[in-house]
């Protein structure tokens, strides 16, 4: 276990950070997913996680908005610890937005129906608040004609732009991304990159599973390599690409960056 | 009688210039012309028809062609006369209709019967008609304010100022319409409740579920009418005896339950994961989610099943002349031995008049949830 995070980070870490995770271990059974994971993401700071499949790094995020329940260490997001406790889950999750693999878009309704169905019934807002602001966030990931449509008369990366819209109709202070584009078509890759782009440049604090290094060296604040349940290492992009210090990162970077 | 391979229908030429594609289901003479393509086919055709003619004629001739069609009392439907065969005797049923479709409800207030059985399709068409307004409304009035409105006009309780009917005088259609719309009415909220029970986290709702669904479907009907008729009394306080209509009411809802419960529960497992993980995320509490992304979905997934519990929960009122209730079957049954009308084709003429309008009630639900589910599909809703 070499968490190459410096430790006055670490005394430094509390009321700013967005997330945090102290000890973090999970298991499926017997096998051990997560191995005394430590993070912390300051607000603002754009994360991307890298590793080879099964390393646990989609489990690692889905753990921030406790999709997956942690067993051991404490995760404390936006200042809320998560527990058993049901209404510390709704709190975190009202400000936690998540991007999946699969879109996971609701297929019954219009996409604007998708984007306002939360922030009406979790926030309360009215159905004139959260269309307005539905149809600037559309146009936002440049797809507001498609408003009326049902999801699965887009192609995958307008479905995953609104996916996009979807997440951040709720105002999310943190927003995950697991493998956004490992699902789509390679010529739609690059639409749904550009809106995650411009999502950074906005100061969203992001944490982002992608196999994408390009964009990760493009937006990256710090890029996290993960093996085994393990944060293996983690550097600023430019140390991480050029001077690589695992050799299993050496052999992940070669591997990935090998077929650009 | 399908198309072999070796059928000679014409094949379009098999060059790429082709605008169109070429068509696919074969033509009215293309159709019959397979039927007799090969000596295979036309032995099959023939055999076919053989069979149907067999099964076929006797009904129409005991329905159409020997049927009496008027007369005033049994004297019509006596061969005599011609000498002949004597079909179906629908005088009988002309004339009886009234006790058929009411039982024996009091002949003053049968407007009663008829203004509850009007509000009631009233109701179903603007709850089912796709572009009728307030849908929903129409749903929640169909749930709630029409059954107590039901109830007071049919059973006219003290407050109404209608005269009194007591359940045992209700009967015929009437009392399996009830029966079966008690039944579709609670069981498909209820189902829901049971399905969402048996998958939730909570141990003591979840062994709950599965112990009342399992023990309910794994008893038959007749077992539980008798139970609600004979058992429920044990366990009410004494002195509370529900009405013997109420009691089999609430039999057949619950045994409709069951069944439903596992129809929908096979919804909710063949929605992906990711439907629930989404709606998750995105902070929706549990009820938000189950009636804004996941009932919406598994339901549309299982009409045909849930139609499918409508139509044996309708067909099985005819279970209810066990316990004395006076269905349409029932009904039918006892006029048939009355003596104004005792003939050799009478029995006969009642059971075939019960068996096309179970038929076209069954049918007609069919057919909704068919268009239903065209419908749904068409709108794309479904990627």
């Amino acid at each position: 276990m070499t968490a190459n995070e410096p430790s006055t980070r670490r005394a430094a870490s509390g009321e700013g950070d967005a997330v945090v995770m102290r000890g973090v271990s999970k298991w499926y059974g017997d096998f051990r997913v997560l191995t005394d994971i430590d993070l912390n993401v300051r607000r603002g700071e754009r994360v991307v996680i890298c590793g080879p499949s099964g390393s646990g790094k989609s489990t690692l995020i889905r753990c921030i908005n406790r999709l997956e329940e942690h067993q051991q260490g404490e995760i404390i997001v936006d200042g809320v610890e998560l527990t058993r406790d049901l209404r510390s889950i709704d709190r975190v999750r009202r400000e936690v937005g998540m991007v999946f693999q699969q879109f996971n878009l609701f297929p019954h309704l219009t996409v604007l129906e998708n984007c306002v169905l939360a922030p009406m019934r979790v926030r309360g807002a009215s159905r004139r608040a959260a269309e307005e602001q539905a149809q600037a966030l559309l146009a936002r990931v440049r797809i507001p004609e498609q408003a009326g449509k049902y999801p699965g008369q887009l192609s995958g990366g307008q479905q995953q732009r609104v996916a996009i819209a979807r997440a951040l109709c709720m105002n999310p202070r943190i927003m995950l991304f697991d493998e956004p584009t490992s699902a789509l078509d390679p010529e739609m890759v690059k639409e749904v990159l550009d809106v995650m782009v411009e999502l950074a440049g906005d100061g969203m604090t992001m944490l982002c599973v992608t196999h994408e290094m390009g964009f990760a060296r493009r937006i990256a604040d710090r890029v996290i390599f993960m093996d085994g349940g393990q944060i293996i290492e983690q550097a600023e992009p430019e140390t991480f690409f050029t001077a690589p210090k695992h050799a299993r990162t050496r052999a992940f970077l070669s591997q990935v960056l090998g077929d650009q | 009688m399908t198309t072999t391979p070796s059928t000679p229908v014409k094949q379009p030429p098999a060059h790429g210039a082709l605008a169109r594609p070429p068509r696919q289901a074969p033509g009215l003479i293309q159709g019959l012309r397979s039927l007799v393509a090969t000596p295979l086919n036309a032995l099959l055709t023939v055999l076919a028809l053989a069979i149907a003619w067999f099964l076929l004629r006797p009904a129409i001739e005991f329905l159409f062609i020997d049927a009496v069609w008027s007369g005033h009392d049994r004297a019509a439907c006596l061969a005599g006369e011609a000498g002949g065969e004597i079909g179906a005797c629908w005088p009988y049923i002309a004339r009886r209709l009234g006790y058929f479709i009411y039982g024996q409800y009091p002949e003053a207030q049968r407007w009663r019967p008829n203004a509850a059985m009007a509000l009631c399709a009233l109701n179903i068409g603007w709850a089912l008609w796709p572009r009728a307004p307030f849908r929903g409304a129409a749903l929640f009035s169909f749930v709630l304010p029409f059954p107590v409105i039901a109830w007071i006009l049919l059973y006219g309780p003290g407050f109404s100022g209608l005269v009194a009917v007591p359940t045992n005088l209700w009967g015929g259609v009437l009392v399996t319409m009830v029966i079966s719309i008690v039944g579709i009415v609670v069981s498909l909220p209820l189902g829901v409740l049971l399905a969402l029970g048996r998958r939730s986290q909570m141990p003591v709702v979840r062994a709950a579920s599965t112990v009342f669904i399992e023990v309910m479907r794994g008893v038959p009907l007749l077992a539980v009418l008798f139970m609600a008729n004979r058992m429920l009394p044990l366990f009410l306080p004494p002195g509370v005896l529900p009405d013997p209509l109420v009691r089999v009411m609430v039999g057949v809802s619950l045994f409709a339950a069951a069944g439903m419960a596992e129809v929908i529960r096979g919804g909710l497992q063949a929605l992906p994961k990711g439907q629930y993980e989404a709606a998750a995320a995105l902070g929706l509490g549990y009820w938000q989610m189950m009636f804004t992304v996941i009932l919406p979905q598994a339901l549309t997934l299982v009409i045909p099943g849930i139609v499918n519990t409508f139509i044996s929960l309708f067909k099985d009122t005819t279970l209810v002349t066990v316990v004395g209730i006076f269905d349409l079957l029932t009904t039918i049954d006892v006029s048939s031995r009355d003596p104004a009308w005792a003939t050799p084709v009478t029995a006969s003429t009642g059971y075939a008049f019960a068996a096309i309008f179970y038929f076209i009630c069954c049918y007609a639900m069919s057919r909704y949830s068919a268009a239903m589910e065209r419908r749904l599909a068409a709108a794309g809703s479904r990627s």
